[in-house]
């Protein structure tokens, strides 16, 4: 079973957010997406001063087996990207939530992650993938 | 539902992550591939292999019959046992399949073909071997064991037990000896020491079961990828298929031109290819940039789209992407290779890559 936290909001191409106090957004891949992708072995990360629009790819993540994008969520600017998964990919299957979070971004409106599926909603998607 | 091996069971009972494989429902790996391709390059890990084909071909003119339907000649083969790599070709020189052709005796051999070629595998030979009178049995109530790495055979010879080290220790690569029912080759797919062996279907779990406990970790089709390319391996498909010779697809060394007489399916066609000069050929490419090499992505030489990889992938071993590669064949040292819209440089080298263990180019 996949670790789906309370606290953090969704996308159905399985990215994960979560809101920090000054309204800026970490995002990452979930640990559904992880075990799907079995060992990563390269990561691209986004240019921070970067805009992306809402689902356009901003990353790459790259499995033994596969190429795979990761897509902004919320429309905004890469403030920080986490540059250590260069040379420690397997980092966001050690630990998808935290050190291997992808990057972080400043959302043009800030109300768009309250529109972001929930872990419930995450939970039903999730559920639907493993059948 | 695909078809199912006699070590289904004991795939799921390992957790294995099963996936469709040429009809086959096989393991893709029990966790993580890159720690299943790690076993087996500092252990010993353990494949099924039991959706390859085993086909037996006897009668009293199967030695002509092989010489006339394979590239390599079976000639070479003198005592009961030994073993050749070859390829099986169409009139045009391409590819059908690569396989391994056993010698048992002057009327009698067993090849092991591809599992995604079975059908046409089948009809062919047996189109080809009307004429001979040469009877075709596919063995479809054997399986297939492949247990590779470092301590592959002396934990093998443990499962095995009794005299299984006597008998066995001293066997060359590329033999295969009997042992009761089992028929042990000393032969793989990865690039390390270790067997491949055929044993009933119905003595498959048990066995199985007691390699795990000899520490023979299941190993998936995933890593057997990865330790395949690394060994510098052709997969059928990938690297050759029946539109590529084996001149073009570093295959050279297993098409035997002599004797000048002896006519095989495909001769003609590929002396041609040989005479006017082989235009492509397939080189190992290892990646400079950052980055994943994967099959199809073009190679652009002096600006120009020039050839394609065939097999790209991830080396756990060097911790670099690597590759085979379709090229022209004047490309030298270097090349770039197209990776999601940006050029890559990769460097050409000889294959393999990786053997017992070693890196054999540097990195």
């Amino acid at each position: 079973m996949s670790n789906i936290p309370q606290e953090l909001r969704f996308t159905k191409s399985h990215e994960w957010v979560k809101r920090e106090e000054d309204g800026t957004l970490v995002v990452g891949i979930t640990d559904h997406a992880q075990q799907l992708l079995g060992d990563l072995v390269f990561v691209e990360v986004p240019e921070v001063g970067s805009s992306f629009k809402d689902s356009d790819d901003c990353a790459v993540i790259e499995s033994v087996k596969a190429a795979s994008d990761v897509y902004c969520p919320i429309a905004g600017e890469v403030i920080e990207s986490n540059e250590a998964l260069a040379d420690a990919p397997e980092t966001i299957n050690n630990d998808p939530y935290g050190d291997g979070w992808i990057f972080k971004l400043k959302p043009e409106d800030e109300g768009a992650y309250d529109a972001l599926m929930d872990a419930d909603a995450y939970a039903e998607v999730v559920a639907e993938d493993e059948h | 539902m695909g078809n199912r091996t006699p070590l289904y069971e004991e795939h799921l009972r390992a957790n294995a992550k099963m996936v469709d494989f040429g009809g086959w429902d096989m393991p893709i790996n029990y966790g993580s591939q890159i720690e299943e391709h790690h076993q087996v390059r500092r252990d010993a890990g353990m494949f099924d292999v039991s959706h390859m084909t085993i086909v037996d071909l006897s009668g009293e003119k199967v030695k002509p019959f092989l010489q006339y339907l394979l590239a390599n000649n079976v000639d070479k083969l003198k005592t009961a046992g030994k073993a050749l790599y070859t390829c099986m070709l169409n009139e045009q020189g391409g590819v059908i399949d690569d396989l391994i052709v056993y010698y048992l005796d002057d009327t009698f051999y067993r090849m092991v073909v591809n599992a995604a070629t079975r059908d046409k595998d089948l009809a062919w030979i047996e189109k080809q071997a009307a004429a001979f009178e040469v009877s075709v049995t596919e063995r479809d109530e054997m399986a297939m064991i492949a247990v590779q790495g470092p301590n592959a055979r002396d934990k093998a010879h443990q499962v095995l037990g009794g005299e299984a080290a006597d008998k066995l220790g001293d066997m060359k690569p590329f033999v295969m000896r009997e042992l009761g029912e089992f028929k042990v080759a000393r032969t793989g797919y990865t690039g390390e020491d270790g067997y491949e062996i055929i044993l009933p279907a119905n003595q498959a779990a048990g066995f199985w079961q007691q390699l795990v406990e000899a520490g023979v970790k299941p190993t998936g089709l995933g890593a057997r990828d990865t330790l395949r390319l690394e060994a510098g391996m052709n997969l059928y498909g990938h690297d050759m298929d029946e539109n590529t010779t084996p001149l073009e697809s570093g295959l050279s060394w297993t098409v035997a031109w002599e004797p000048e007489d002896r006519d095989f399916i495909g001769r003609a066609a590929i002396a041609r290819q040989k005479a006017d000069g082989v235009k492509h050929k397939l080189v190992g490419l290892v990646l400079e940039d950052r980055g994943v090499l994967r099959d199809h992505q073009k190679v652009i030489v002096d600006g120009n789209e020039a050839g394609e990889i065939t097999s790209g992938s991830f080396s756990p071993t060097l911790g670099k992407s690597i590759a085979f590669a379709r090229v022209p064949a004047s490309v030298d040292t270097h090349c770039q290779v197209d990776v999601r819209g940006k050029p890559l440089t990769a460097r050409v080298v000889k294959p393999p890559f990786v053997r017992n263990g070693k890196a054999c180019i540097d990195v």
